[in-house]
């Protein structure tokens, strides 16, 4: 793997990003409607390790999550699920999609 | 595979910028509701719509190509029609509306003004003022185009001397309430949504509903602005019985509305979930979301009745005219 170690400054540059208080505990995967696996713990594990490649693999993923926010309610870590993914998506909206500035 | 994401998004993030809206409307559509309604310009107190209810016939028309489009190699064609798009709004070209159903989704406003308007609260209405507020820009992570038409949001409003908005949809209160003050710099309005203006008011019925019927919370009525019990002491209030889905309230399970634009296929696969999870109590279903209602209302089967609570509300509160 190789380390960005830029990419967690990058991340938390934009929206809320308080994914270190996640504690991998699976009610979010558990409670997901869309069944997301990935999201949001694994992904936000990625940005915590600076594992870009595989964060820029899970786009699709990223871009799926309905920010409906049943994880949220329920994480007893009492992370802003929502806006991490909102941060994720900003970032890749910087990153590959060409829209940083308008 | 999605519909193509950069390119659907830069369309989006350009329309905003360009042309102060996700979908662009002409000035009849985005006003024409409040035709007849005698709604005075402006004021401190306004009805707030963002567009929203305007939006959704041009949603449900653009939903049915993009979803054309979702696992297709796509790709060259989405760059094509960003570039075009640029020069020419492609809304009008891309989302055909009918009369017909521009009127119907009219009609719901036209519902709330009333209601507003027999409760006797005071309001008026900023016609070509009422911008889209940016809700899919910010859920999509497109910041920069986002925060500076936020901006520019509060600076009308602003200038036209609005202290208290009415906001008449889940997504339009909540960007007003509690994402632009995040944003936008010494924000200070009052924000409040129609349902819980109304319920503040203790309302009396001129006209009891003799209706069973279940109630689709929106995520972020629920979960995000507390707006859980206004809309079901209105609707107790109006007559009706109201039985609970399992998951109601904070719990309420999403309407796969968030999705339509990049991945309308699992959309539809969330809609028709929740679909059978408030079947399973009653065929009845009364949304509070103009994005709920048509995405619920694409994915149900014909003895599903889904009906708007402004539906149900200005029958039983605003049975008479003001």
């Amino acid at each position: 793997m190789k380390v960005d170690t830029r990419l967690l400054d990058r991340v938390s540059s934009g929206p809320e990003f308080d994914a270190k208080l996640c504690l991998n505990c699976g009610t979010c995967t558990a409670l997901c409607p869309l069944g997301l696996e990935i999201l949001p713990r694994k992904i936000f594990h990625h940005v915590l390790l600076g594992d870009k490649e595989r964060l820029l693999a899970e786009e699709n993923a990223i871009f799926s999550c309905l920010l409906c926010r049943m994880c949220e309610v329920n994480c007893p870590g009492g992370v802003h699920i929502a806006e991490n993914v909102r941060a994720l998506r900003v970032y890749l909206n910087e990153e590959i999609h060409g829209l940083a500035e308008v | 595979m999605p519909v193509p994401i950069a390119s659907t998004l830069g369309i989006l993030s350009d329309n905003l910028r360009k042309r102060r809206s996700a979908l662009p409307l002409s000035r009849r559509a985005r006003t024409g509701w409040a035709r007849g309604l005698a709604l005075p310009h402006g004021g401190e107190t306004v009805i707030y719509t963002g567009q929203m209810w305007q939006m959704v016939p041009s949603i449900n028309a653009m939903a049915h190509q993009l979803g054309k489009y979702e696992n297709s190699s796509s790709g060259s064609l989405f760059r094509f029609a960003r570039s075009m798009n640029k020069l020419v709004n492609l809304t009008p070209f891309l989302a055909r509306v009918s009369a017909k159903d521009r009127a119907f989704y009219d009609e719901r406003l036209r519902n709330i003004a009333r209601l507003l308007q027999n409760a006797g609260v005071p309001f008026g209405y900023l016609y070509e003022d009422d911008l889209y507020t940016g809700a899919l820009a910010y859920d999509e992570g497109l910041d920069p185009a986002f925060v500076r038409h936020a901006q520019y949001v509060y600076s009308v409003l602003k200038a036209r001397g609005v202290r208290r908005l009415i906001t008449v949809d889940p997504h339009t209160t909540n960007m007003l309430r509690t994402v632009y003050p995040k944003v936008v710099k010494g924000f200070d309005l009052e924000v409040r949504s129609y349902l819980e203006v109304l319920d503040a008011r203790h309302p009396k019925a001129q006209k009891k509903l003799d209706v069973q019927a279940t109630y689709h919370d929106s995520c972020l009525y629920a979960r995000a602005e507390g707006v859980v019990e206004p809309p079901r002491r209105l609707l107790a209030g109006a007559g009706l019985r109201m039985v609970e889905p399992e998951l109601s309230g904070k719990l309420t399970f999403c309407c796969g509305g968030p999705l339509e634009t990049l991945f309308p296929g699992k959309s539809a696969d969330i809609a028709r979930q929740r679909i059978e999870q408030l079947r399973s109590v009653d065929h009845r279903v009364i949304t509070a979301c103009p994005l709920c209602f048509a995405n619920l209302s694409r994915a149900a089967p014909k003895d599903t009745e889904i009906r708007d609570i402004s539906d149900y509300l200005s029958e039983a509160y605003a049975a008479t005219p003001a």
